[in-house]
């Protein structure tokens, strides 16, 4: 059972978001792609991100606000199931995000003669994120004990580390396989956490997929995740 | 003696709980003063019931204050109250002088000199006359904005503007304002009397005593008797649900001191239901917390069937005692319900009543849908969710315009 205690710890910190209407809305196509040109990247952070916390029940339903209303509302199916099954953790930037979801819709608007409008009061309204980032105060040293805090700490602190810290900071890794490897010399779980797709978990799935990861290794003989 | 934060965690998880600690300790001292126009009845005044003595806990200064009007302002309030949902209303010239003297004199007996002044909806927005320097001035508005008489949106409007931030519970609320506008849905508290488990004799004891057969399929809506709660419309539904299916309707309601409305609208349901013995219209003192929360737990289904909503916290309470819930398609109520998955969400007469067919008839299904509904209320419009949302607001009064606020320390 690996027992290596890191120099530095692991600090558990936590996003925290609050909505901003931004007053911009979309009723059909052709709006939707002109604003999602134009938003602050926050905004692509928002729709792209929040519906994994806010609805996080629903997982397998569309990963996204976009897909949803494109599903939902304006009913084009196939653009739908194109917008979900944009592969989100390949992106390193909100801006490659933006543009494969600008171009997956040119790309179906342009084999399309009419639009369809969304009925009054359902259209796309775009909202931004206030993002509240702080320290929790939970913190690890070893193995064991980033496995105990993985299944304390809120849905807001493992989603900061694992999608905020990679996109939105730019960072090129996740927080967890960036640490476990680098202070614990743990690489076959950093690979591990660092191959989850987490856009296709729902939050608390995650949470038990994190912890089963790191509970493999700590099982004495165990090494592999 | 109301519960404390720490009550909340079987709910909500422990980490949650320390979450909005480590956020409250940083406002720890503020002065913060709500002001709102009545003291019961009604969301406003139930969701600061239960918030006030929590943010105290947290060592945040708090006071909510109510301001005081006359039959004549509150029914000019109301008139705004509907012209703000759409409804046809102008006001006249005398409509505007009763709603500003009435401001005028709340003026002069309320001291509104907290660091972050929270005003609650139209009647008291005018206190904004009174903001000093240094302080911070929130509009919560908790109705739906989305298509209002222009001409009562312009006499708000300019008034609006002299806050800091505004609040509203539905993206599509908010209109093109040059402040801030964030989004914060309203709440159900799970310890509350409204919404706390009962045992089965508490539910059975209070449904035999208003009249109802325990044994028979009940739909229920629970409302104040307001027309834009569409309650005709409910019994015109009913009516074409009775045909083929066994069951009882109960309409029931509150009433709330500024709403001068209602007993038109009560009086209206009774003629409507006339002898039809399955169709129970009940008024309850707005106190009856208990009752309506045993009412929605014996309900089959629960209906909401408005046609215009600020958000309809009945829908979060009926799903958080997992019920499944027909409800307009209109202001919150989509954010509570994802059609066919939490609920089902309907636009006409006809269409609740075939709904409500289909759910008495797939008691399976109807399952499903409340157990849906429970666990998107426990992530979303819990009280604990809305006490962190106000935190972030306060919070955020300090770094307007700011997208990523770091509250301190290095990050990883």
């Amino acid at each position: 059972m690996p027992s290596t205690m890191a120099a530095s710890p692991f600090r558990f910190w936590t996003r925290i978001t609050l909505t901003r209407l931004t007053g911009r809305r979309a009723a059909d196509l052709a709006e939707l792609v002109e604003h999602l040109r134009t938003v602050p990247a926050s905004v692509i952070f928002h729709h792209t991100h929040h519906f994994l916390v806010q609805h996080q029940h629903l997982s397998p339903e569309p990963p996204n606000d976009l897909a949803f209303w494109v599903t939902n509302v304006l009913q084009e199916d196939q653009l739908g199931e194109r917008l979900a099954a944009i592969d989100t953790v390949q992106f390193p930037s909100l801006e490659d995000l933006r543009n494969r979801v600008v171009g997956v819709i040119d790309g179906y608007l342009e084999t399309r003669r009419e639009l369809r409008t969304a009925p009054p009061g359902e259209e796309f309204h775009f909202m931004d994120a206030i993002s509240f980032v702080l320290p929790t105060g939970h913190q690890a040293r070893t193995l064991a004990e980033f496995a105990q805090q993985i299944r304390q700490v809120t849905h807001g602190a493992i989603s900061y580390h694992l999608f905020e810290a990679r996109l939105r900071v730019g960072s090129d890794d996740n927080d967890f396989s960036r640490w476990l490897e680098r202070d614990l010399g743990e690489r076959e779980v950093a690979a591990g956490v660092r191959k989850l797709d987490p856009y296709t978990y729902t939050m608390e799935g995650l949470r038990q997929r994190l912890f089963r990861l790191i509970e493999m290794r700590l099982q004495p003989g165990g090494s592999r995740p | 003696m109301t519960a404390g934060l720490d009550a909340y965690a079987p709910f909500v998880g422990r980490a949650t709980i320390e979450e909005i600690r480590l956020l409250g300790n940083r406002l720890r001292g503020r002065r913060v003063q709500h002001v709102n126009s009545t003291a019961v009845g009604g969301g406003v005044a139930e969701i600061l019931n239960r918030l006030v003595p929590l943010l105290l806990e947290l060592g945040i200064n708090t006071r909510w204050d109510v301001i005081r009007g006359g039959d004549e302002f509150y029914a000019v309030t109301k008139s705004i109250h509907n012209a703000l949902h759409g409804q046809p209303v102008t006001l006249s010239d005398h409509d505007i002088a009763v709603y500003r003297e009435t401001t005028e004199q709340n003026l002069r007996n309320l001291a509104l000199s907290d660091d972050i002044v929270f005003i609650h909806d139209p009647q008291p927005a005018g206190l904004v006359a009174a903001r000093t320097p240094g302080s911070r001035w929130i509009w919560r508005c908790h109705i739906d904005l989305s298509a209002p008489v222009a001409s009562v949106w312009e006499f708000l409007r300019p008034t609006v503007e002299r806050y800091d931030a505004a609040v509203f519970s539905a993206p599509q609320f908010s209109r093109v304002l040059p402040i801030d506008q964030v989004l914060i849905a309203p709440s159900i508290d799970p310890l509350a009397d409204k919404n706390r488990e009962l045992d089965a004799r508490t539910v059975e004891s209070i449904v035999t005593r208003l009249g109802l057969d325990p044994g028979r399929p009940l739909v229920t809506q629970v409302s104040r008797f307001d027309r834009l709660k569409d309650p005709l419309g409910v019994i015109e539904a009913f009516r074409l649900v009775k045909k083929y299916n066994d069951c009882q309707l109960l309409l029931v309601g509150g009433s709330a001191t500024d709403d001068p409305e209602g007993q038109a609208v009560l009086a209206e349901c009774r003629d409507r239901a006339a002898d039809d013995r399955d169709i129970h219209v009940v008024e309850l003192p707005p106190t009856a917390n208990v009752e309506i929360n045993a009412l929605q737990r014996a309900s089959t289904v629960v209906l909401q069937k408005s046609l215009r909503e600020g958000f309809g916290l009945t829908v979060a309470e009926a799903l958080w005692k997992a019920k499944p819930v027909i409800a307009g398609a209109v202001g919150g109520i989509p954010l509570q319900i994802t059609h066919k998955y939490s609920g089902v969400l309907t636009h006409t007469i006809e269409g609740t009543a075939y709904w409500i067919k289909q759910l008495l008839n797939a008691p399976d299904f109807a399952r499903r849908l409340g157990e849906n509904g429970r666990e998107h209320v426990r992530h979303n419009f819990l009280l604990t969710r809305h006490l962190r949302d106000y935190l972030l607001l306060f919070l955020y009064l300090g770094h307007l315009g700011e997208s990523v606020i770091q509250l301190d320390g290095e990050r990883p």
